[in-house]
């Protein structure tokens, strides 16, 4: 879940163009999260098209869901992240794909398509868009000060002892506002599988974040892309394309802060956004025309160059700028894969723990 | 030809005039309510809507089924409770700022030139022109930590380092009272212009101080004044929500967001919905004691 205040403004924008949608065949309405398509690509689609797309964004997939499951979006085409589709699939939401209209499915990752098998089975109601993971973005320079050289900035040891905590505490951490993304590290590092619905295990992972909370600066979903790219923070767990946005931002402003991103060795958290068509959507068949303009290779390693985030199309693969294709912190190399785990569709009940533990961690209550 | 005793049941013109304001309430405060009511009954489910239907209608039965487990579950975690009191708290010592410095500012305006009034009270009004979500987002730019205030402080050298303003409880007050202060203002002024200076002559005639004369005659009289205004600031501020998430910190605990919370989060509509429905029962007690003030105030009753 990403700031809240965004998402106000998004609404209200979102409201306001709603509000004028029609049912008009040449126009597509789509939903997707903030600064997450390349500045051409919808101009590129419409020219090539005719199809005007109408484009809504969002910051928080809990405000996707909340439209979603009141029925009558308005939407055509949204990009909810993998755990939530699952559940989102469930309530019937979505419809399925016709693939017979996406001559482009080809070009999709098939390791990438069977690993959402568990959100998606048989892969019938979504196509993934971008995915990444939860890692670690640090300012090299001040954490080598306060740590010294042989900082852990690989290991979740840099933010999970709190021994480290207490000297990075100087400089400032913080980690995302998200129990269901942030908590599964928690578990990890302490050992026990991050998707552990285990009440005594949750337990430990609480306790593990009593005890650096106090060094913690903040639990912020965005904040911290441009509190690490000016120096106002030294630590950030965050997504992987965040904290590379905030390292493109240091360099463009030269203030001398070098920002790093590291999959911790241990293993991470990935996300999926997802594109799927509500069931209720009225322009499918441009929804259709639209996924499958996504999935053209230039357009989608197009995408990936200015969003930072790598994507779900192996044919994209051999497109994308080489300085992002072979940094090991956008596309991870195969053993770091093999560490990567993703998050589960919770049940209502562990969902509700986590909630609440969080409020504790955050609030002391 | 006298009116039939039909007539006087068919809808007349002022029954039109006085069915408005009902039609209006019901559509716009009973309807949303019994519905909130009803998903509180309900129980939370993976389904569009996320909640169950609490009533069935089969083999001509209609059966209700009522879940009181929402309302059951919110006693159980200590955190509602004190998400309430938080939220009680916050509006409680608002609602005492904003009558604190709103009363001498529509004391000023009620006793400056007639001429002068208008443009003081329009003053008043202008900033609540721009909506409200851009006018918290400038108190963040202000209140920030290399914002414009700490900035000043710096800059006159009367800190070294900055503040810690945003994200306390402090910027949730500064953010309250500022937004609501003119619903305190306006009502206190409607009051405070009515009064009769003729009586404060009279009592210093008879040897008052002026500090007297303001204890004994115009607070008491400007009663009315301070209970509509203090009503108007602490009935939103319980519910209020966008101030103390852009503005608070974690230690910030009132029911908005954990309503939020239990809304977004948990996907519990259900539970959500129970939270809201304690929260009106909690209000409806100052709500009642405004509308009594109200009727009083229309008898002419001080």
């Amino acid at each position: 879940m990403k700031t809240f205040g965004k998402t106000l403004l998004a609404l209200s924008l979102t409201a306001a163009v709603a509000g004028a949608a029609q049912a008009d065949s040449k126009v597509l309405h789509v939903y997707n999260w903030s600064d997450y398509i390349a500045e051409d690509t919808l101009a590129n689609f419409e020219k090539e098209t005719g199809i005007k797309v109408v484009y809504d964004v969002f910051d928080s997939n809990e405000v996707l869901e909340a439209k979603l499951l009141a029925g009558s979006s308005g939407y055509d085409v949204v990009v909810p992240s993998n755990p939530f589709l699952a559940k989102q699939i469930k309530a019937g939401v979505f419809q399925k794909l016709d693939k017979s209209k996406l001559p482009n499915w080809s070009n999709l990752d098939k390791d990438l398509l069977k690993a959402l098998e568990p959100s998606d089975p048989g892969n019938q109601y979504s196509i993934p868009y971008m995915w990444g993971t939860i890692g670690i973005g640090y300012n090299v320079e001040k954490v080598k000060a306060v740590l010294g050289e042989d900082a852990p900035v690989d290991s979740w040891d840099l933010v999970f002892k709190p021994e480290n905590m207490e000297k990075l505490k100087s400089c400032g951490v913080s980690f995302l506002d998200s129990p269901t993304e942030i908590l599964p590290a928690a578990l990890h590092y302490l050992g026990y599988a991050p998707d552990s619905s285990d009440k005594g295990e949750l337990q430990k992972a609480e306790e593990l974040f009593m005890k650096i909370r106090p060094s913690v600066a903040y639990f912020h979903s965005s904040k911290y892309i441009s509190d690490l790219a000016n120096g106002n923070i030294c630590v950030a767990i965050g997504y992987s394309g965040d904290i590379y946005q905030s390292k493109a931002r240091a360099e463009e402003a030269k203030n001398g802060v070098e920002v790093g991103y590291n999959i911790p060795k241990e293993g991470a958290g990935s996300f999926f956004d997802m594109l799927a068509v509500p069931a209720d959507a009225k322009n499918v068949e441009a929804a259709h025309v639209f996924l499958n303009y996504l999935m053209e290779p230039a357009v989608m390693a197009n995408i990936t160059n200015y969003v930072q985030f790598p994507n779900g199309n192996a044919a994209a693969t051999p497109l994308v700028d080489e300085a992002l294709r072979t940094d090991p912190g956008v596309y991870p190399t195969p053993e770091v894969l093999k560490k990567i785990y993703t998050f589960p569709d919770l049940a209502p009940a562990v969902q509700r723990t986590m909630t609440r533990s969080w409020t504790k961690i955050k609030s002391g209550r | 030809m006298k009116p039939s005793k039909l007539a006087r049941y068919l809808p007349s013109g002022r029954h039109a005039v006085i069915g408005i304001p009902f039609l209006w309430l019901f559509m716009f405060f009973l309807l949303p309510f019994v519905i909130v009511l009803k998903i509180s009954f309900a129980e939370a489910d993976v389904a569009i809507p996320p909640y169950t239907e609490i009533y069935e209608w089969a083999d001509n039965k209609l059966t209700l089924l009522l879940n009181f487990g929402n309302y059951i579950f919110l006693t159980e975690d200590a955190l509602y409770l004190s998400a309430y009191l938080g939220s009680l708290k916050v509006a409680l010592f608002s609602t005492l700022l904003c009558l604190l410095i709103g009363y001498p500012m529509a004391y000023a305006i009620a006793r400056a030139p007639k001429s002068q009034q208008t443009v003081l009270l329009l003053l008043i009004m202008m900033p609540t022109w721009t909506a409200i979500l851009i006018r918290v987002y400038a108190w963040m730019g202000i209140l920030g930590n290399n914002g414009l205030l700490n900035s000043l402080l710096m800059g006159i050298g009367l800190i070294d380092t900055p503040l810690q303003i945003l994200n306390t409880n402090i910027a949730v007050y500064i953010g309250v009272v500022y937004s609501y202060l003119p619903f305190m203002i306006l009502p206190l002024y409607a009051n405070l212009v009515k009064h009769d200076l003729s009586l404060l002559e009279a009592a210093s005639d008879l040897g008052s101080s002026n500090f007297n004369n303001f204890w004994k005659i115009t607070v008491p009289l400007s009663k009315n004044g301070i209970i509509a205004g203090s009503m108007l600031v602490f009935i939103p501020v319980v519910g209020e929500f966008v101030i103390p998430e852009l503005l608070g910190g974690p230690e910030t605990l009132m029911i908005g967001k954990v309503l939020w919370q239990e809304f977004f989060n948990n996907r519990d509509w259900p539970v959500a919905s129970a939270l809201a429905v304690v929260m009106l029962a909690i209000l409806i007690v100052p709500i009642i004691l405004f509308n009594r003030n109200q009727a009083k105030e229309l008898e002419g009753r001080p």
